[in-house]
């Protein structure tokens, strides 16, 4: 391209305004990066299990660490009660009761995905992202288990997780489909 | 003829509603009819004191330091907290919006929830990654972003539990603080995300993105790609400053309209994504119970909303007289059309005055002159926004939110969310103001 040529087609992306095309023209300011190195970061889960980690855990392993590691602020087997700021995890009044009643796992999460994936990212609350990937399967499971959500003897992992059916999930509308 | 000047013109002190609402251009820089009316309007007469030179004016002052704070008298202008004693749980601190001014919130009195302290973060170290269904992973950092052209513009940001405590059947008896204080309003400098994304090369079947914070908790939300390539912006300046450490230094995610936790906060990843991640926030405080037992998701928008900050409840007014009835308007929608307020609880409604320029997706504050007679009024204001949304009357608003079904015992509750109706403040025969529904 000649210095004219270059300099015309400077001038037309400088007086479109366009930012994109100013990072294209300028090869862009981001560092590429592979997804191998995001690994560590990459936590988030998706619904349908996508991204769930390798790893498994039992309702009986669940309470053992539970009462190590949860108990302390949760209460015995989940039932809260320790501080109003830290939530019972079992049970759940029904939604008809009142616009303001509390939502639980029971009575409001729409997939069991999001219990270990909240664990995983921000529990315990004082030490993040220290239990191990079957610690977190397990503690799911216990929590589960305690909602009678799975059985007794249910192992949570990277297939079975996404299959549990939680009771609230058909109760959503969406009041405005066109925002997505 | 008087020798006194008065434009031609001026509007008069007619009522153009009922209890003292006067014609919204009659204070407004147009002069108005004073001859005749100075009793009327119960201006006081009585003679003023002789002046005297002030101590200040007659001493060297004081030193003109690097940073400047508010004048010491301001010290009670300050934001409530919800956990002044930094406890081990989440901490809500409340804009006081009643003490403040203008349509931009300082820095320093921008609400700020944190549901797990707030991150130190070397703006250094932090990176912010695009990744997923991407054609090229992509790290940012606080420096790379600053050298894009950057975008300014006005938004709120509101918690979607912002006057939540309006859901209780009985109205308590608290500030404008304490009922609305988790609004806030800033002047905005980003790069648009849309910049980033083009730049990473989103897959165009992808509808979402997971937004993710550098907190202990890594707060994440999901956000419709739709939404991204509207408005939304990384933001890295607030009204001028980097970003305070409590509203996410040192960049966050800023989607005008949206509920403020959507706002990721210390932005640290965008993962493009086939569909909605059901995160915590948004499985649990971000989505309503309705009467009946129905909920809602993904809800985003801010609904049209205003409330009245002077004269409000602890600002009692100390004689009869005129005064200017005045607040802020927002929609998350679009720009505020038209504010309405009434100063006899609804019977009857005047229309305010906007200050331009009006911003879309931000404050914008109304003015409504009014002349106190020193008897009851019930003081409301109702907004209207471009796209034809209207604040909804409480009774409308009950029937189809509800209210709480056990008292509510303290306005730090929230017992639903997204409450936008019309707050209503009653003023006695001794000027005393009080929070009730109308």
């Amino acid at each position: 391209m000649s210095m004219r040529k270059t300099i015309v087609a400077l001038l037309v992306t400088l007086m479109s305004g366009a930012v994109p095309a100013f990072a294209q023209q300028q090869g862009g300011l981001g560092k590429p990066i592979s997804e191998p190195d995001i690994k560590q970061w990459d936590i988030a889960i998706l619904p349908d299990g996508t991204n769930l980690p390798p790893g498994s855990g039992t309702p009986a392993e669940g309470a053992k660490v539970y009462a190590e590691k949860c108990a302390a602020c949760h209460g015995d087997a989940g039932k809260g009660g320790v501080s109003p700021a830290y939530p019972a995890l079992v049970g759940g009044a029904p939604l008809t009761g009142g616009i303001d009643t509390v939502k639980t796992i029971a009575n409001y999460y729409a997939y069991a995905t999001t219990v270990f994936d909240y664990i995983r990212r921000g529990m315990p609350y004082n030490m993040p992202r220290s239990l191990s990937d079957s610690e977190v399967y397990a503690l799911t499971a216990y929590i589960l288990s305690l909602n009678k959500l799975i059985g007794d003897n249910d192992t949570m992992d990277a297939k079975t997780l996404p299959q549990v059916k939680m009771p609230n999930r058909d109760n959503f509308i969406l009041p405005y489909p066109d925002r997505i | 003829m008087s020798k006194w000047r008065r434009r031609r013109g001026a509007p008069s002190l007619d009522d153009v509603a009922g209890n003292g609402i006067i014609n919204r251009r009659a204070l407004l820089g147009q002069g108005f009819a004073l001859a005749g009316a100075a009793s009327a309007i119960g201006i006081n007469s009585a003679g003023a004191e002789p002046l005297a030179d002030a101590p200040w004016s007659l001493a060297f002052g004081g030193i003109t330091p690097p940073v400047q704070s508010p004048s010491p008298f301001e010290k009670d202008v300050v934001r409530t907290l919800s956990n002044p004693k930094g406890e081990f749980r989440n901490s809500h601190a409340r804009t006081p919006h009643h003490l403040i001014g203008g349509t931009v919130t300082p820095n320093s009195l921008h609400f700020s929830i944190n549901h797990c302290g707030i991150p130190n973060i070397d703006p250094t170290q932090h990176k912010l990654v695009i990744h997923g269904m991407v054609k090229q992973p992509l790290e940012f950092t606080l420096e790379s972003l600053s050298r894009y052209p950057l975008v300014t513009r006005m938004a709120f940001v509101e918690c979607a539990g912002n006057s939540a405590p309006m859901f209780s059947k009985e109205p308590l008896q608290v500030s404008v603080q304490a009922l609305h204080g988790l609004v806030s309003n800033s002047e905005w400098t980003g790069v648009p995300l849309s910049t980033l994304l083009d730049e990473a090369g989103v897959d165009p079947s992808a509808k979402w993105l997971v937004a993710e914070g550098a907190d202990a908790q890594m707060l994440d939300r999901s956000v419709p790609v739709k939404k991204a390539y509207d408005d939304a912006l990384v933001a890295i300046y607030q009204n001028g400053e980097h970003l305070m450490p409590g509203n996410g230094y040192p960049m966050r995610l800023l989607l005008p309209g949206y509920q403020g936790n959507m706002n990721v906060k210390f932005l640290r990843r965008i993962k493009v994504v086939n569909q909605p991640a059901y995160t915590y926030f948004e499985t649990k405080n971000y989505s309503q119970i309705l009467p009946g037992g129905k909920t809602w998701r993904f809800h985003f928008v801010m609904e049209v909303k205003s409330f009245i900050t002077h004269p409000s409840f602890g600002l009692s007014l100390k004689e009869p007289g005129l005064y200017a009835i005045s607040g802020v308007a927002y929609s998350g929608t679009g720009r505020i059309a038209k504010v309405m307020v009434s100063a006899d609880g609804g019977k009857s409604w005047g229309e305010a005055a906007l200050q331009g320029p009006i911003h879309e997706k931000a404050f914008t504050r109304f003015v409504m002159p009014w002349r106190w007679d020193g008897q009851p009024a019930v003081l409301m204001s109702r907004a209207y926004d471009d796209g034809g949304n209207v604040q909804p009357l409480r009774p409308e608003f009950v029937t189809m939110r509800g209210e709480a079904s056990k008292p509510v015992t303290t306005p730090l509750a929230f017992p639903n969310q997204h409450y936008n109706s019309i707050t209503s403040w009653s003023v006695d025969n001794k000027g005393e103001i009080k929070h009730v529904y109308a």
